[in-house]
């Protein structure tokens, strides 16, 4: 069990080293600017007219999710960049030679490694989520509803990402990882998508093909469970957006979620297990 | 039990990889408390035997036992220190870091780590760089540290793949010495090198492969009881004296002032000095020509077929 923290602390500094996730934080911060000025403008147009109080405040929320969408995509691909190399990389570099010949067991140098990166992945989110929040909340003074289970699922989506990236990582190449889970994002974010439209198509066909891309990869169900968490009771009927939820993914979504994470660490574990090195 | 007087033991250990097949059946026993050369030609399948005794690789074939136990349990590599062929860690950690890291991974204590790291580094002679990145460090120091990191722990048996690689003249030295200390305290060492005048000075015995198998074993402490061919300059040699060599030696060739013999020892060589001195010859020069390991290598290796 020793093994195991010894590699988690380890990795965490490692993972906290990355040029990436400092890039990221960069990105994020100055996203964060151009989203507090875009903010202040919308909010001193609305002063030089009149306005129901009711509707400024449902724009203002609706800004505040596309602030958190941004935050929630720029966290997903942060996380695939920094860790796609970590198993691969490590693998061929010869790194690994060092570490698997101490007496840990595999699974141990597996799971040391990802909750490493979970926790990295965790605070960037806690910051830039909590970042975004601050300015929303700063400059128009909306808050999001249950912050916390919002910045949970998030989070957790990037937790699914984090376990791809090992998973393939265990299998083949640095790149040939990377373009995996980047394609399987893709899937989601389809899928997502296509469960929006068929909110309004009814097409069965759709909703088919939009729930198989979910089941697929479940990352970005997480992220309409949140937006649905987080918006204001109303906004559900406002608009047809990533923001606003047509089709709400359900606890068993999330459940589906959890249960599809477990699946894939393990099978990362077994493969690694079993593989040469 | 046999596993007791044998540190490793194997039989019949093979691996392919796809079509390839690395091992192709290797069948060795190195006792305990001896240095162990592994050589062999490049891909004749060294560094994978010493991946599949070290639980890295799995094998396709055969068994190995280390320590008395199936190679590659976690508990046998408490017991084991390993320097990899091409040794790579994170640059941003520094030499004591590092060291201390990988005790840690080994199971040692803080306060048992704070008095061994600085041993090691001693050791390794990289004290100077002890708090300096391995991100600055060359070739050579990069292969101490990995050294370093394979002892830090005083394991039973020690793994080195080319030890000596990318080091200066007074790195091997280095190197010899402290294989030579780790045999003297009860440990097995277990290396592999293409440098066979090293091998030859450190080595207890050596075993040489060639595609996955052993072809060859040769104990080098016993080497000196083999016929050896003795080159001597001398003066004054009697056709008397030079007849009495016959007594030592089966073979004499006399070129003026030089003598070469084959004695069926070289423990014969002191009588054969003080016969020649006794007969008044004036020995200058007694120079044993042991053949070398590298002719022994290409002997047994037969010609390069290429790769
Ligand atoms: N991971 C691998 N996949 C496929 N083939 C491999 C792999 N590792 C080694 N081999 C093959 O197995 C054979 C033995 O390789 P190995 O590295 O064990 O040789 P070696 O004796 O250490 O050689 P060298 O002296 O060059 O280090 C080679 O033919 C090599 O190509
Ligand atoms: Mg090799």
């Amino acid at each position: 069990m020793n093994g195991l923290w010894i590699m988690a602390g380890i990795t965490f500094r490692e993972a906290a080293r990355r040029r990436i996730l400092w890039t990221a934080l960069l990105c994020g911060a100055i996203l964060l600017a151009i989203f507090a000025i875009a903010l202040r403008l919308q909010v001193d147009e609305f002063q030089s007219r009149p306005m129901s109080p009711f509707v400024r405040y449902q724009v203002e929320s609706g800004m505040l999710m596309i602030g958190l969408y941004t935050c929630d995509l720029l966290a997903v691909v942060m996380t695939i960049l920094t860790s796609i190399d970590t198993i691969a990389g490590e693998i061929s570099s010869g790194t690994i030679h060092a570490i698997a010949t101490k007496p840990i067991a595999r699974w141990q140098i597996l799971g040391g490694k990802y909750l490493g990166f979970a926790a990295m992945v965790s605070i960037y989110v806690l910051l830039t989520f909590s970042g975004t929040v601050a300015v929303a909340y700063a400059v128009t003074g909306v808050l999001p509803e249950h912050p916390m289970v919002g910045a949970a699922l998030i989070i957790f989506e990037c937790l699914i990402a984090l376990a791809l990236t090992f998973l393939f990582g265990t299998w083949f190449s640095t790149l040939t990882n990377g373009v995996i889970v980047l394609g399987l994002q893709g899937a989601a974010f389809m899928g997502g998508w296509l469960e929006q439209v068929s909110g309004f198509s009814q097409s069965a066909q759709i909703v088919t093909l939009g729930v198989w891309s979910s089941l697929l990869m479940p990352g970005e169900s997480l992220w309409r469970r949140a937006a649905y968490e987080m918006q204001t009771p109303l906004a559900g009927s406002l608009s047809f957006s990533p923001f606003a939820n047509v089709s709400i993914p359900s606890g068993t979504a999330v459940a589906y979620a959890a249960a599809y994470l477990a699946v894939v660490l393990a099978i990362a574990t077994y493969h690694f297990n079993r593989r040469d090195l | 039990m046999a596993s007791d007087q044998f540190a490793i033991e194997t039989r019949g250990l093979r691996k392919e990889f796809g079509r390839t097949v690395a091992v192709k059946g290797l069948s060795l026993q190195v006792p305990r408390g001896e240095i162990f050369g592994f050589l062999g030609p490049n891909g004749a399948g060294k560094s994978t035997s010493i991946k599949m005794l070290l639980g890295l690789v799995r094998p396709t074939g055969g068994d190995a036992i280390v320590l008395g136990a199936p190679a590659g349990t976690v508990d046998t590599r408490r017991r084991i220190g390993f320097l990899p062929e091409d040794f790579r860690f994170y640059d941003w950690l520094t030499a004591s870091e590092l060291l201390a890291l990988h005790g840690r991974l080994c199971g040692m204590e803080h306060a048992a780590l704070r008095r061994r790291v600085p041993e090691v580094i001693e050791m390794v002679g990289l004290t100077p760089h002890a708090d300096r990145r391995l991100r600055g460090f060359s070739k050579g120091m990069l292969q101490r540290i990995g050294l370093a990191q394979a002892l830090v722990h005083e394991p039973d048996i020690v793994f080195l793949d080319e030890p000596t690689s990318g080091l200066d003249p007074i790195g091997r030295r280095m190197v010899r010495d402290i294989l030579r200390a780790q045999r003297d305290r009860g440990a097995t060492v277990f290396l592999n090198s293409h440098l066979l005048g090293e091998i030859e000075i450190t080595c207890d015995r050596v075993v040489f492969i060639k595609e996955g198998e052993v072809v060859a074993a040769e104990d080098l402490r016993n080497r000196s009881r083999d016929e050896t061919r003795v080159l001597v300059a001398a003066h004054n040699v009697s056709p008397s004296a030079l007849a009495g060599l016959e007594r030592w030696c089966t073979a004499v060739v006399a070129d003026g002032d030089q003598l070469s013999l084959t004695t069926r020892s070289k423990e014969l060589v002191p009588e054969i000095v003080r016969h020649l001195v006794s007969s008044g010859a004036e020995v200058y020069e007694v120079v044993p020509q042991r053949e070398p390991l590298e002719e022994l290598f290409v002997r047994i290796m037969g010609k390069d077929p290429g790769l």
